[in-house]
C-alpha cells in the first residue's frame, strides 16, 4: 500500500502499477532518489528490449536493454551496433573532441592501443608505491569521532591524486582535473536552460584544453619521461595523432578514471556499512579484498548505461531495432538480473564468480583502466583495514541527478577511532 | 577426458582432466587453476583467459575466432601462439596439450 510508511514498497508498487510506455528511466528525479531499480525489475521481466518514444530522453527516443545476456550481445556486436558518435544518450555537443571510446575499428584499435600499455599491470605495479603513500597520508589526515564527507575527502581527492599522478599533472592543481571531469558529464541543473548550459560546458572545457595544450608543449619540448603525457607526446604510434585526438584521448581518461572510481570508493564504504556482516567477514579475511573490490564494483556499477547506434536492423528478443536508432545497454540493470547472478541485490563480497559482472563493459571497448580501478581501491581497503576499526554511514547519502553516471555527491561519516 | 596442463608464468604446473565439450578455459576455472580471470564467463568478450600454447599443439587448437582476434589486438604481451582459452573446445584430439599462463591478464 502506498501510505508513505515504506518508501522502497511505494516505489516498487508506481513502478509495478504504471503504463509500460510511460516508464522513463532517464528521469533524474528516480535516481536522485535511488527508486530506479524496481523499474528494472519490471522492464527485465515484461519487456527486456523495450522503446522509449521520443519526449522522454530530450534528445529522442531510444531502446532500452536490460537483461545481462542481451547486454553482452549487444556489447560484443561493434559492428551492428556502433560506438559513433556518442556513447550517451545525449547528442554529442560542438566541442566534443574524438576520443576512441566513440569511435568504431580501426579508429578505435589504434588509439586504444597507445593507451593500454599505460595502465597495464605491469605499468602499475611501478606506480603502486606512489599511488599506496599518497593513500597513507590523505587516510592519516582524516578527522577521528567527528563528522564528514567521504566523497570529497578522500573519494575525489584519491582519484584526483591518481589522475595527477597519471598525467604527471601539477599536484596542486589536481582538482582541476575532477572539475573538469564533473562538467564534462553533468546535465543541465534545474531551471537552467540547455543553450546556458551549453555556453558553460564550453568555456570550461576550453580552459581545459588550453591547459592540456600548454602541458603537451612543454613535454614535446623535453626530453620523454615516464607519464602518460610524455607517453603519448613522445610515442612513435601517437605521434601522428592530431591535437585534437589527443586532447580527447586525455579528457576520456579523466572522465572515464573520475567518477567510476570514485563511486566505487563511496560505494564500498555505503555497502559495507549497510551490510555488517560483510563486513565482519572482510575485517576477518583481508584476503577477500580484491573479490570485495569486484563485487562493489558490480554492486555500484559506477556507470549505469553505454549507449550504441544501430549500423542495420537487429533483432533482439523478437522487437527489431532499426537502423540508426540509439540503444542503451543498462549496465546496473544486467548486473540485478537474478537469471545470471545469483541474489543480484544482494551485496556478497565473496560470491561466486565475482568477477563476472558488466560494470566494464564487454567487447572491444571493455574498460581499458580496470586494472588501475580495481588496483586502488585495494590499496584503499588494505590502508582502511590497517587504521580503522569501522567507518559508519551517519546520513542518507545525497546522490547524483544523473541516469548515466551512477554515484554519491555527499556521503556524511564518522570513524569513531583508529586501531 | 583429456590431459591438459596449464602451466603458470613462475612455472608451476597443473595437470587437469578435462571433460571433452568444455573449453580449455573452463576446464582451468572449474578445477581453480589461478591465473585465469574469465571475467566474461567464455564469451571471447574479456580476453582475461589469455594463453601461450604450446607450438607442436597450434595446428590441432585451430584458428582464432574473429572475436577472439579482436580482443587479442588489445591484450597485453601478445604472441603469435597466443589464444584465448574460452574459444579452445575440449576434445580427444586434444589429450596431452600444454598451455602457459601469461605474466598478467589485461
Ligand atoms: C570502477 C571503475 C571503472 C568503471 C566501472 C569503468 C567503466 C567503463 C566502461 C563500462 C567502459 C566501456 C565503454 C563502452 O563499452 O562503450 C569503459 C571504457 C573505458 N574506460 Fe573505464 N571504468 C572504470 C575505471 C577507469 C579508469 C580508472 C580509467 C583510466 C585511467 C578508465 C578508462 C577508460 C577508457 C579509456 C575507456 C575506453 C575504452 C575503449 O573504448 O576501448 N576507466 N570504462
Ligand atoms: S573468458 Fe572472456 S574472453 Fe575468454
Amino acid at each position: 500500500m502506498a501510505d508513505g510508511t515504506n518508501p522502497a514498497a511505494d516505489a516498487r508498487a508506481r513502478a509495478f502499477s504504471m503504463p509500460l510506455e510511460d516508464i522513463n528511466l532517464t528521469d533524474v528525479a528516480l535516481w536522485s532518489s535511488h527508486t530506479i531499480l524496481p523499474y528494472f525489475e519490471r522492464l527485465r521481466a515484461e519487456d527486456p528490449v523495450h522503446y522509449h518514444p521520443a519526449g522522454q530522453h530530450r534528445d529522442g527516443a531510444y531502446w532500452s536493454v536490460t537483461r545481462f545476456n542481451d547486454i553482452v550481445v549487444v556489447d560484443t556486436n561493434h559492428e551492428a551496433f556502433s560506438s559513433e558518435p556518442s556513447i550517451t544518450l545525449d547528442d554529442p555537443s560542438d566541442v566534443v573532441l574524438p576520443m576512441f571510446i566513440a569511435m568504431d575499428p580501426p579508429k578505435h584499435d589504434a588509439q586504444r592501443k597507445v593507451v593500454s600499455p599505460i595502465v597495464s599491470p605491469h605499468n602499475l605495479h611501478e606506480m603502486e608505491p606512489l599511488i599506496r603513500s599518497r593513500i597513507q597520508k590523505t587516510l592519516d589526515e582524516l578527522p577521528i569521532g567527528e563528522a564528514f564527507d567521504w566523497v570529497d575527502k578522500v573519494s575525489v581527492e584519491l582519484t584526483g591524486q591518481m589522475l595527477a599522478t597519471l598525467f604527471d599533472f601539477p599536484f596542486e592543481d589536481r582538482r582541476k582535473l575532477t572539475y573538469w571531469s564533473d562538467v564534462s558529464v553533468a546535465e543541465p541543473p534545474d531551471g537552467v536552460l540547455v543553450e546556458e548550459h551549453m555556453a558553460f560546458f564550453n568555456q570550461v572545457m576550453g580552459e581545459c584544453v588550453e591547459y592540456f595544450t600548454r602541458l603537451w608543449n612543454e613535454r614535446v619540448n623535453a626530453p620523454p619521461r615516464g607519464d602518460l603525457i610524455s607517453m603519448m607526446a613522445h610515442g612513435e604510434s601517437t605521434k601522428n595523432m592530431s591535437p585534437e585526438e589527443f586532447l580527447g584521448n586525455l579528457i576520456l581518461l579523466i572522465v572515464g578514471g573520475n567518477d567510476t572510481t570514485r563511486n566505487t570508493m563511496s560505494g564500498s564504504i555505503l555497502a559495507l556499512d549497510r551490510n555488517p556482516d560483510e563486513r565482519a567477514k572482510l575485517y576477518a579475511n583481508p584476503g577477500l579484498i580484491p573479490s570485495m573490490v569486484s563485487e562493489t564494483i558490480r554492486w555500484q556499477t559506477p556507470l549505469s548505461y553505454m549507449r550504441r547506434t544501430a549500423t542495420r536492423d537487429f533483432e533482439l528478443e523478437g522487437k527489431t531495432i532499426r537502423a540508426g536508432e540509439k540503444v542503451a545497454m543498462w549496465y546496473l540493470s544486467g548486473n540485478r538480473d537474478e537469471t545470471v547472478i545469483e541474489r543480484p541485490n544482494d551485496y556478497w563480497i565473496d560470491r561466486p564468480n565475482v568477477r563476472h559482472h558488466l560494470s566494464f563493459g564487454f567487447g572491444i571497448h571493455r574498460c581499458v583502466g580496470n586494472r588501475l580501478a580495481e588496483l586502488q581501491l585495494k590499496i584503499l581497503w588494505e590502508e582502511i583495514l590497517a587504521r580503522f576499526p569501522e567507518i559508519n554511514v551517519v546520513e542518507e547519502p545525497t546522490r547524483v541527478p544523473n541516469s548515466f553516471i551512477h554515484g554519491y555527491s555527499e556521503m556524511k561519516v564518522v570513524i569513531p577511532r583508529r586501531f | 577426458m583429456a590431459k591438459i596442463t596449464y602451466i603458470q608464468h613462475s612455472g608451476a604446473e597443473d595437470t587437469i582432466d578435462v571433460a571433452p565439450g568444455l573449453s580449455v578455459m573452463e576446464g582451468a576455472v572449474k578445477n581453480n587453476v589461478p591465473g585465469i580471470d574469465a571475467d566474461c564467463g567464455g564469451a571471447a568478450a574479456c580476453a582475461t583467459c589469455h594463453v601461450y600454447v604450446d607450438e607442436s599443439w597450434l595446428e590441432r587448437t585451430g584458428a582464432r575466432t574473429t572475436m577472439e582476434e579482436a580482443m587479442l589486438e588489445f591484450a597485453e604481451a601478445v604472441e603469435p601462439n597466443s589464444r584465448l582459452a574460452c574459444q579452445i573446445k575440449v576434445s580427444d584430439v586434444l589429450n596431452g596439450l600444454v598451455v602457459r599462463l601469461p605474466e598478467n591478464q589485461h
